[in-house]
């Protein structure tokens, strides 16, 4: 689904990701850990489109498409969706009128009429419920005055609703007190099945306790470092990440 | 409907037939007495018409223009126009849809009028097809039921003259201000209603009904009356850009509410903006006021302003009437080299008057745009209250959006509110909805109406929703 190959970026004239290669495939869950300033924020900014980002080596090929050609929408319409780790307020905006053009967005670039409203209020409704978050988010602001959990649980929702073929999730963890915790989590397995995949960055092994990944990778100064299944990631909250770095890469 | 308002427009194009007093006699540019008594004869008018335009005239001699706004413009040469025009000759118009800008075709096309009456918009020399006749007769006889009078300007003056010659200049007086003078010795049309005592008008009134009276010239003048306890809402304008020939646009509205009244002006402006660098738009100044002259009355503006090069205009209320209301929700939006420095006037003189003030300003491109409010509450208006929300979004980095707000308190027993706030669309935001799916036209279209929206939700619903198509085709490639 997600073939990253040889990736180098650069911020600024300054070289971030020296040669990320890496390929999910759909149903797997990825987990990309790594002390700060490995890369992990740049690699999440390069996949979702942001600018300032440049890539100056290296392919990235989403569901059989180069990815660098697509505009930022297109991504999102074609099925990969970020969830920030800090979402931007959109006073005036409110939250359904953005569920709402985003999933019409999506239907339409592939073909299909808008969503009739009745439908659209009876998915947002199951959606919303499942979350554990009350109907008046809806007609709030975007984000607006919105608490670091109630962000990311909108961040989730909107996957929900929007069904990615990929999932984005970075630092969804962070700020998070374990109840909301648990609901993020439980929202994100839900998306699990064997059509879609997940990519996940997260500075802390505790989202996994609660998310499994298929397989952890350990990012250090641009360079996956390291690979292996979800014990490596308990290995790394034992160890730290020292040990990785000392050892010559695989 | 948008349609709607395009037939309306469709159909000022078709006025021979229907203006009998207007002839094509065009009299040569500049302003002197024997062009104001032309244009008082013109018009059938009696002397005491002409006596108050004439007098009008003269306080304007004495008059200069006024250089406080945040405008900036060169100087208007007033001997260089013709204060009396018939509509111009078919064989003077544009003879095909391809003698006429293309991005103004493109713009009638995305707001979805039908073809056949694009060209009437662009003002191409076409018959109009529509049957005027029957809806204005239908639409008379059914104001006439419950005795509400609805005709042009003129035609009041000659078959209402007692009700015209006690309203008429009593909200804004021939000397008022330098372009109110110039419009009181010149005007050629405009509207006049009267809503009779505990009536309220059966149907909106938009000047899509007011065939015969179409032409909206230059200096156009509005009176609307509402006697005790009647109430009528009234629509002003169009949603499609039109093409019109004059530069200078000087018009004044007068609105008076007796005990109990309540008036409701809506206004939807899109003159032509000029093209790129600024040229050829028209410069639209005006003086808008209502008289909330009884007590318990109601006077409400709403208004959305997207077209002209230069909007100077202020729509105010007096609130003299005990307990009376007065309101003002904009939404202005400039973009180009667009100027405009508009806001209200909320005068308390009664006591316990209140008053709100919504008013958002859009600003893109390299225009810019002021707000300039009043509020004056006079010693003997105690309990009074106002509010005031005042807000900016700018987008990118060339525009600029200014704040005048002035208040005169006269008493201590009033309560004042101001709200202001200055926000951008930042690149973030769009980043977000982008990354969402939604394009960045869209997404901007998404952000400015939800900074519109206290306003939007009191404009007529048909308008809202024209009024929020047409700010995404103003705001147009205005990011990136």
């Amino acid at each position: 689904m997600l073939e990253i190959k040889d990736l180098h970026a650069t911020v600024e004239g300054n070289e971030i990701l020296k040669g990320i290669t890496l390929s999910i495939k759909p149903g797997e869950v990825h987990a990309i850990m790594g002390p700060n300033g490995a890369g992990k924020s740049t690699l999440s900014a390069v996949l979702a489109g942001r600018d300032g980002y440049e890539v100056t080596q290296g392919t990235i090929t989403f569901d059989g498409k180069d990815l660098m050609e697509m505009e930022v929408e297109e991504r999102a319409q074609a099925g990969l969706l970020m969830g920030f780790q800090y979402p931007v307020e959109i006073p005036g905006v409110k939250n359904i009128y953005l569920l709402k053009s985003a999933l019409n967005a999506q239907r339409a670039a592939h073909g299909l009429d808008e969503m009739p409203a009745p439908e659209f209020m009876k998915l947002i409704k199951e959606k919303i419920a499942f979350m554990k978050m009350d109907s008046s988010f809806l007609h709030r602001a975007v984000n607006e005055g919105f608490s670091g959990g109630e962000k990311k649980r909108n961040e989730i929702l909107q996957m929900l609703v929007l069904q990615p073929k990929l999932a984005l999730l970075d630092e969804i963890d962070s700020g998070l007190d374990i109840d909301a915790m648990k609901v993020v989590a439980e929202g994100v397995n839900s998306l699990r099945d064997e059509n879609r995949a997940i990519l996940m960055v997260t500075h802390y092994q505790r989202l996994l306790d609660h998310i499994t990944p298929d397989q952890v990778h350990v990012l250090i100064d641009g360079r996956i470092a390291k690979s292996g299944d979800r014990h490596l990631a308990e290995e790394l909250e034992a160890r730290g990440y020292e040990w990785v770095i000392e050892e010559p890469a695989a | 409907m948008a349609t709607e308002a395009m037939e309306q427009l469709a159909r000022r194009e078709y006025k021979q037939g229907f203006v009998t007093d207007i002839e094509s006699d065009t009299v040569p540019p500049g302003l002197d007495e024997s062009v104001i008594a032309f244009i008082s004869q013109k018009k059938g008018e009696p002397q005491w018409m002409l006596d108050w335009r004439l007098e009008a005239y003269h306080q304007w001699l004495k008059m200069t223009s006024p250089s406080w706004a945040h405008l900036d413009y060169p100087p208007i040469d007033y001997q260089a126009i013709s204060y009396f025009s018939a509509p111009k000759k078919p064989e003077d118009r544009p003879q095909s849809l391809d003698e006429v800008d293309p991005k103004l075709l493109e713009t009638y096309e995305k707001l979805g009028i039908p073809l056949h009456e694009r060209a009437a918009l662009a003002g191409v020399a076409v018959d109009a097809v529509f049957d005027s006749v029957s809806v204005t007769t239908t639409f008379r006889e059914k104001l006439a039921e419950v005795g509400v009078i609805f005709c042009s300007i003129s035609e009041a003056i000659r078959e209402y003259p007692e009700l015209v010659r006690q309203h008429l200049g009593t909200v804004v007086p021939q000397g008022d201000n330098y372009f109110a003078a110039l419009n009181s010795a010149v005007f050629t049309d405009g509207s006049f209603v009267y809503i009779p005592e505990g009536v309220t008008c059966p149907m909106e009134l938009s000047t899509y009904f007011r065939i015969n009276a179409a032409n909206t010239g230059q200096f156009e003048r509005t009176l609307i009356v509402c006697d005790k306890r009647a109430q009528v809402s009234y629509l002003e304008g169009c949603t499609a850009p039109q093409r019109d020939e004059n530069q200078l646009h000087a018009a004044v509205v007068e609105l008076v509410a007796l005990e109990d009244a309540y008036i409701k002006y809506s206004t939807v402006q899109n003159w032509y903006p000029g093209d790129e660098d600024g040229k050829g738009g028209i410069y639209n100044f005006v003086t808008k006021r209502g008289d909330c002259r009884g007590d318990r009355s109601r006077i409400s503006w709403t208004q959305v302003e997207t077209g002209s090069a230069i909007t100077w205009k202020y729509p105010s209320c007096l609130l003299r009437g005990n307990e009376s209301k007065g309101e003002f929700y904009s939404v202005a939006v400039t973009n180009g080299r667009q100027q405009a420095d508009t806001g209200t006037k909320m005068i308390h003189i009664g006591k316990n008057t209140s008053s709100t003030i919504v008013s958002k300003g859009i600003a893109a491109g390299k225009s810019n745009q002021s707000y300039r409010g009043l509020v004056k509450v006079s010693p003997r208006a105690t309990g009074s209250r106002n509010f005031t929300q005042c807000d900016s979004l700018l987008i990118g980095d060339k525009c600029g959006a200014h704040t005048f707000p002035y208040q005169e308190i006269g008493n201590s027993r009033s309560t004042i509110e101001h709200e202001a706030t200055t926000s951008k669309i930042g690149d973030d935001q769009l980043f977000y909805c982008k990354s969402r799916g939604i394009s960045e036209e869209d997404a901007v279209s998404m952000i400015v109406n939800g900074f519109c929206k206290d306003v939007f939700q009191e404009l007529p619903m048909e308008f809202a929703v024209e009024a929020e198509a047409l700010l995404s085709v103003t705001l147009e490639g205005s990011v990136g």
